[in-house]
C-alpha cells in the first residue's frame, strides 16, 4: 500500500505577518509532504507580498517538502496578473492554478501546475487537455464527490493513460463562491477600496447564520465558505480505493497541527479514524451541508 | 454593438426578433444549458422554427450549451453540439473545455462563444480559450469594473460581449456552489440555481411569510413586504448581530447609462439576461435597448438617457431596483 501524501492547502484567511510566518515555521516540522503557499482570495491582503511568499517557499523547500505556489482564484486587475507572472516566472516551484489565466501562463512558460479546486475540471477529456498543458496534479472542485471522480478516472484510464496525481480536500471549510464584491467590507459597512483590511480581525472568517439562528456560511472577504469544517477521515478506505494520492488539509485558526497529526496517524493505519469534523455531503453525491434535507428526503412545508 | 436577447421559448424568440434583437440565445430542454427549468427551452422542431424565423428577419440564433458535463454525460453535450449545427444555429455558447474542443474539431464552421460560465476575466484566460478552441467571442463574467472592461477590450484576442441588463449573479459565474451546497443541484452540473422543487413557502397566522430552500431559512417577509425568488445570494441573514442582505439585495443589473462607454471601448455585443422571463419582459426590454442603441448610432455625441427608457427597464427589474453592479467601483 502506497502511503497517501498530506498537503497543507493555501491559507484562505488573512492573518498578521508574524502569525503567518510563525505558522509556517511550525508547519515545516509537521508530517506534511506538500505545502501550498500564497494568497488565493484577495490581492489587497499584503501582510505577505508576492516576494515574501516566494522567499518563504524557498525556506520551506529546505525542509524537504514540496512547495507549490497558489494563484488568486479571481483575477481582475493588471497588477494581479503581474503578481501571477512573478510566481510563474520564478520557475523553481509548481503553481496551483486557480483560474485559466494561471493555466495559460504555466502553459506558455512550461511550468508544471496543479489544477486547484476552482478551475472547473469535470470530465476526463478536460483533464487530458490540461495534462497536455502541464498539469501534474488535480484537485477536484468541491461539488465533485466519490462517484464523479471515479467515473472520471475510469474515462481517463480507459485508453491506457495514467491518471495525474489526485488530491482531495479532506479537512476544512469548503470554498463555495467568489465575487467582485467584498462581503466582509459590506458587513462592516465600509467601501471595498477603503476596507482597512478588516478581515485580519476574523482569522477563521466571519460567521453568517440564518434568521432562525442556524450557522450557515463563513464570509471571508470576496469568498464565501461553508460553515462546517468537513472531514473525510472516516472515508479514508474509499479514498484509498479510489486512488487518492494526496489529502488536502486547510489551515485554520487553531488546531491545524493536531489535524495534521490526526491524518498522519490515520494514513498509516488500516483502522478507520473517528470523525472529528462534519460529514461532507458532496462526497456522497448529496448537498454539501449537513443541516440541509437530503435530495432523497425533500423538505415538506 | 450587437443586441443579444434571451429566448426561453418560441414566442419569446419571436418577441425578441420583432423588437429589434440582432441575435437571440436559446437552449435545449435538458441540462446542457444554465436555465434548465421545467417548461422552458426548445425542442428540435421549435428551434428549427425559431432559426427560420430569426434568419428570415436577419437575426442570429446562438445556442447556449453552457453547463459542465461529467465524464458519463459528455456524449449528451457532444450530441447537443451536433444538433445545434444541424439546426442551423449561428454559434454555440460554451463554457466547458471538452465541449469547446469537440465543437472546434467536429464543426469548425460553427462559431464558438466562450460562455460567461467559462469564467475568463483576463487577457491570458481569453488567449487560452482562443488558442486552444478558436473561440470567436467571449462573454465576460459580471465581476469587472467599467475601467477593467475597457482595458480588456484593448487587449483581448477576440471580440467581447458583456451583460447589459437583467438578474445579477453577484458571484463569479461558473464558480458558485451556494445552490449545490444547500440542495445538491448546481448551476454548473444541472443548469439550475435554487431549483423550485426545493423551495418551500410558509404563510404564518400574522400574514408574514418564510421561505426555505431545502429546509434552510433564506428569508422572512412581513405581511405587506414584497418577496422575491429565494436564492442564497439574495436572502437575509444574521452577521455580527444584524440581519440584512449580507450578500446582495434583490436587484437587477442595468448598464444603460454606460452605453456610450461600452461602445467606445469596442464591446462587440450587449447581452440581456432572462431566458426564464416571459414574452412581455423580452419584448419591452429588447425594444428599450434597441431604441437606445439606435439613438446612439444616429447621434453618438448627443446621446443621453431618456427617462422613459429607465422606467421601462425598472418595471422589469427584481424588486423594481436596478444597479450598475460591478461596473461601478462603489458596488464592490
Amino acid at each position: 500500500m502506497t502511503m497517501m501524501k498530506l498537503s497543507l492547502g493555501p491559507l484562505q484567511y488573512f492573518w498578521p505577518r508574524e502569525r503567518t510566518l510563525a505558522f509556517y515555521r511550525m508547519a515545516a516540522n509537521w508530517p506534511l509532504d506538500v505545502i501550498y503557499l500564497g494568497e488565493t482570495v484577495c490581492s489587497k491582503r499584503r501582510e505577505l507580498g508576492t516576494r515574501d511568499w516566494i522567499a518563504l517557499a524557498g525556506e520551506l523547500a529546505g525542509s524537504g517538502k514540496q512547495v507549490v505556489l497558489s494563484s488568486l482564484s479571481l483575477i481582475e486587475a493588471e497588477s494581479e496578473l503581474g503578481a501571477l507572472a512573478r510566481l510563474v516566472d520564478h520557475g523553481d516551484f509548481w503553481i496551483e492554478a486557480n483560474d485559466l489565466s494561471a493555466v495559460q501562463l504555466c502553459r506558455e512558460r512550461g511550468v508544471p501546475f496543479v489544477a486547484g479546486p476552482t478551475l472547473n475540471v469535470y470530465n476526463h477529456e478536460a483533464l487530458a487537455m490540461l495534462v497536455e498543458d502541464g498539469l501534474r496534479r488535480w484537485v477536484p472542485g468541491v461539488e465533485q464527490g466519490h462517484q464523479l471522480i471515479g467515473e472520471l478516472r475510469e474515462g481517463y484510464t480507459a485508453g491506457g493513460a495514467t491518471m495525474p496525481e489526485l488530491e482531495v480536500i479532506a479537512w476544512g471549510r469548503l470554498p463555495l463562491s467568489f465575487s467582485a464584491r467584498c462581503f466582509t467590507a459590506r458587513a462592516l459597512d465600509v467601501p471595498k477600496d477603503q476596507c482597512g483590511f478588516r478581515c485580519i480581525d476574523y482569522p477563521d472568517g466571519m460567521p453568517l447564520a440564518t434568521r432562525d439562528g442556524q450557522p450557515f456560511l463563513r464570509i471571508n472577504g470576496i469568498q464565501i465558505q461553508g460553515e462546517e469544517i468537513t472531514d473525510l477521515g472516516p472515508e479514508l478506505p474509499t479514498l484509498r480505493a479510489l486512488g487518492v494520492d494526496v489529502l488536502r488539509l486547510y489551515p485554520q485558526d487553531v488546531g491545524t497541527g493536531e489535524v495534521v497529526a490526526h491524518f498522519d496517524l490515520a494514513r498509516r493505519s488500516l483502522t478507520v479514524p473517528p470523525r472529528m469534523g462534519a460529514r461532507n455531503g458532496y462526497w456522497h453525491g448529496e448537498p454539501g451541508m449537513r443541516m440541509a434535507a437530503s435530495v432523497e428526503e425533500p423538505a415538506v412545508a | 454593438m450587437q443586441l443579444v436577447c434571451p429566448a426561453g421559448n418560441l414566442p419569446a424568440l419571436q418577441a425578441a426578433v420583432d423588437n429589434g434583437a440582432d441575435a437571440v440565445y436559446a437552449g435545449f430542454q435538458d441540462q446542457t444549458n444554465a436555465r434548465a427549468f421545467p417548461g422552458l427551452n426548445f425542442t428540435d422542431a421549435e428551434l428549427r422554427a425559431g432559426v427560420a424565423y430569426a434568419h428570415a428577419r436577419n437575426a442570429k440564433v446562438y445556442l447556449a450549451l453552457n453547463t459542465y458535463p461529467d465524464s458519463v454525460r459528455l456524449a449528451q453535450w457532444h450530441g447537443a453540439v451536433d444538433r445545434a449545427a444541424e439546426l442551423g444555429c449561428d454559434a454555440v455558447i460554451v463554457a466547458e473545455m471538452a465541449v469547446l474542443d469537440y465543437a472546434a474539431r467536429t464543426h469548425p464552421g460553427l462559431a464558438r462563444h466562450l460562455s460567461v460560465q467559462g469564467s475568463a476575466t483576463t487577457e491570458p484566460a481569453l488567449r487560452y480559450a482562443f488558442e486552444r478552441f478558436g473561440i470567436a467571442r467571449a462573454v465576460l463574467p459580471r465581476v469587472l469594473s467599467i475601467q477593467q472592461v475597457e482595458r480588456l477590450c484593448e487587449r483581448s484576442p477576440v471580440p467581447l460581449e458583456v451583460f447589459a441588463f437583467g438578474s445579477l449573479c453577484i458571484m463569479v459565474e461558473g464558480r458558485c456552489q451556494l445552490s449545490s451546497y444547500v440542495t445538491g443541484a448546481s448551476p454548473n452540473r444541472h443548469g439550475v440555481c435554487s431549483p423550485a422543487k426545493f423551495v418551500r413557502w410558509h404563510e404564518h397566522d400574522d400574514g408574514s411569510r418564510t421561505v426555505r430552500l431545502n429546509d434552510v431559512l433564506i428569508d422572512r417577509f412581513g405581511p405587506a413586504e414584497p418577496a422575491g425568488y429565494p436564492t442564497v445570494c439574495k436572502g437575509r441573514f444574521e452577521v455580527g448581530g444584524e440581519v440584512f442582505h449580507a450578500l446582495e439585495e434583490p436587484t437587477s443589473l442595468n448598464t444603460l447609462e454606460l452605453l456610450p462607454r461600452l461602445a467606445s471601448a469596442g464591446v462587440a455585443a450587449l447581452k440581456i439576461e432572462g431566458r426564464q422571463r416571459g414574452v412581455a419582459y423580452v419584448a419591452s426590454v429588447t425594444r428599450t435597448w434597441r431604441a437606445a442603441l439606435d439613438r446612439y448610432r444616429q447621434a453618438p455625441d448627443s446621446w443621453a438617457l431618456q427617462p422613459g427608457w429607465q422606467s421601462a427597464l425598472s418595471a422589469h427589474a427584481e424588486g423594481h431596483q436596478t444597479t450598475l453592479g460591478p461596473y461601478h467601483r462603489a458596488w464592490h
